[in-house]
């Protein structure tokens, strides 16, 4: 049966794209933001996942408001990177894990999540940055692990709660423990922490929030459920929502974890900038 | 307007626009053009005839003065969702933090220094 090594989190803001293909890891703005991956990429190399699993939220390129799933689980063999609107430049595909991702689908809808596959699906930075943080030159990295996208909706409200976002990890734990195979898979949840692109507010950060959250989610993830979605608006700006990305991960690694690296910087972009690695109990 | 979902699913949040079904079914003409924006023919295609392309996909006048204005507020106002705006920015060459500023009544440095002074 395949094991879960752990999960990673890291803020998926598209100038650490830019940051990265500029090599900029020594410039004074770029550095107490990059210092929070050499621990990672160790960790990544003395572990070695087989598998993947990119929890993200798509910001309108792989879906529109014409169709706007929930949650979203990509099945295809490869996923492709697309032009966002600002000519960034195209990958090479990721390559993906179908018989994974289908196995991932069957166990949540039988465990009563309603989720939609998707054969085709574009990925975006909120897919792709973290994946070039963890595995620098992604994806022609030789220890490029194969990759399932999940995609939750937090473009347009209603957003799933974070409750729900939490009993989705679990389902997903579930289900990744169950695949039968002796693989090794490790899940990012990307996204956040506080920040607020729009409106009057836009600018809006709150470290005090933002370390309430990340205290919190390392022990003891069920307080955090107490958040309401509006609390969530409020308290961790309008994009801020992309925490519930961080619960989903942190749903899938069970009760007992091993932090083994933190990070926390304001500002990236307009964004605070959070990193976690937590490792699950062997 | 009478079409659009009456009933309020949200608290008011100061500066904050809850983009739910109302803002989503009020601002689908403005949300699918910039939507469209990925594609780089579509982007040369607005540079090339900007009224005629915002009639091609409806905008309805709130909308169009808005995008005519480079007013991100206006452009909220009437719908409009922050991730398509950014491929509508992103045609000017703006950045989050120009568009920030232009929200804010801030300069872009000036809205730069009040992200850092949350730090």
């Amino acid at each position: 049966m395949a094991k879960i090594l752990g999960g990673i989190t890291t803020s998926h803001i598209p100038a650490v794209g830019n940051a990265i293909q500029k090599e900029l890891y020594d410039d004074p703005y770029w550095k107490p933001f990059f210092d929070g991956y050499p621990k990672v990429h160790q960790w990544i190399k003395d572990t070695k996942p087989d598998y993947v699993i990119n929890i993200y939220n798509d910001h309108g390129l792989g879906f529109f408001l014409d169709r706007m799933p929930t949650f979203a689980i990509g099945a295809a063999h490869e996923y492709r990177n697309e032009d966002e609107g600002w000519g960034l430049p195209s990958l090479d595909p990721f390559p993906g894990a179908p018989e994974l991702s289908w196995h991932i689908i069957e166990s949540m809808v039988s465990d009563e999540f309603d989720i939609t596959s998707c054969q085709e699906l574009a990925v975006d930075h909120g897919f792709v940055v973290p994946m070039q943080l963890f595995w620098p030159g992604a994806p022609n990295n030789p220890d490029m692990p194969r990759a399932v996208p999940i995609s939750a909706n937090t473009v347009q409200h209603p957003i799933p709660t974070l409750k729900r976002a939490l009993d989705f990890g679990k389902a997903l734990g579930k289900a990744l423990r169950s695949f039968p195979e002796d693989a090794k898979i490790v899940i990012l949840g990307t996204g956040g922490l506080s920040h607020q692109l729009d409106g009057e507010r836009a600018g809006f950060i709150n470290k005090e929030f933002d370390q309430y959250c990340l205290e919190n989610i390392v022990s003891n993830p069920e307080e955090l459920t107490k958040i309401t979605r509006m609390e969530l608006v409020e308290k961790a700006g309008a994009q801020g929502t992309e925490f519930l990305m961080w619960m989903m991960m942190r749903g899938a690694l069970g009760d007992n974890v091993t932090e083994i690296t933190r990070n926390y910087h304001i500002p990236i972009s307009n964004t605070a900038a959070g990193t976690l690695l937590l490792e699950c109990a062997a | 307007m009478t079409d659009l979902p009456g009933h309020h699913y949200h608290i008011e949040i100061p500066g904050t626009t809850i983009f739910d079904g109302k803002q989503a079914m009020k601002g689908y003409a403005l949300n699918k053009m910039c939507y469209d924006f990925n594609k780089a023919e579509n982007r040369e295609g607005f540079k090339a005839d900007e009224e005629g392309w915002m009639e091609k996909y409806g905008l309805n006048d709130e909308q169009k003065t808005a995008c005519r204005n480079r007013d991100v507020l206006g452009m909220i106002n009437a719908g409009g969702n922050i991730y398509y705006l950014a491929k509508f920015a992103g045609i000017f060459k703006l950045s989050v933090q120009d568009v920030g500023g232009l929200q804010t009544g801030r300069t872009t440095e000036e809205f730069q220094d009040f992200l850092q002074s949350q730090a």
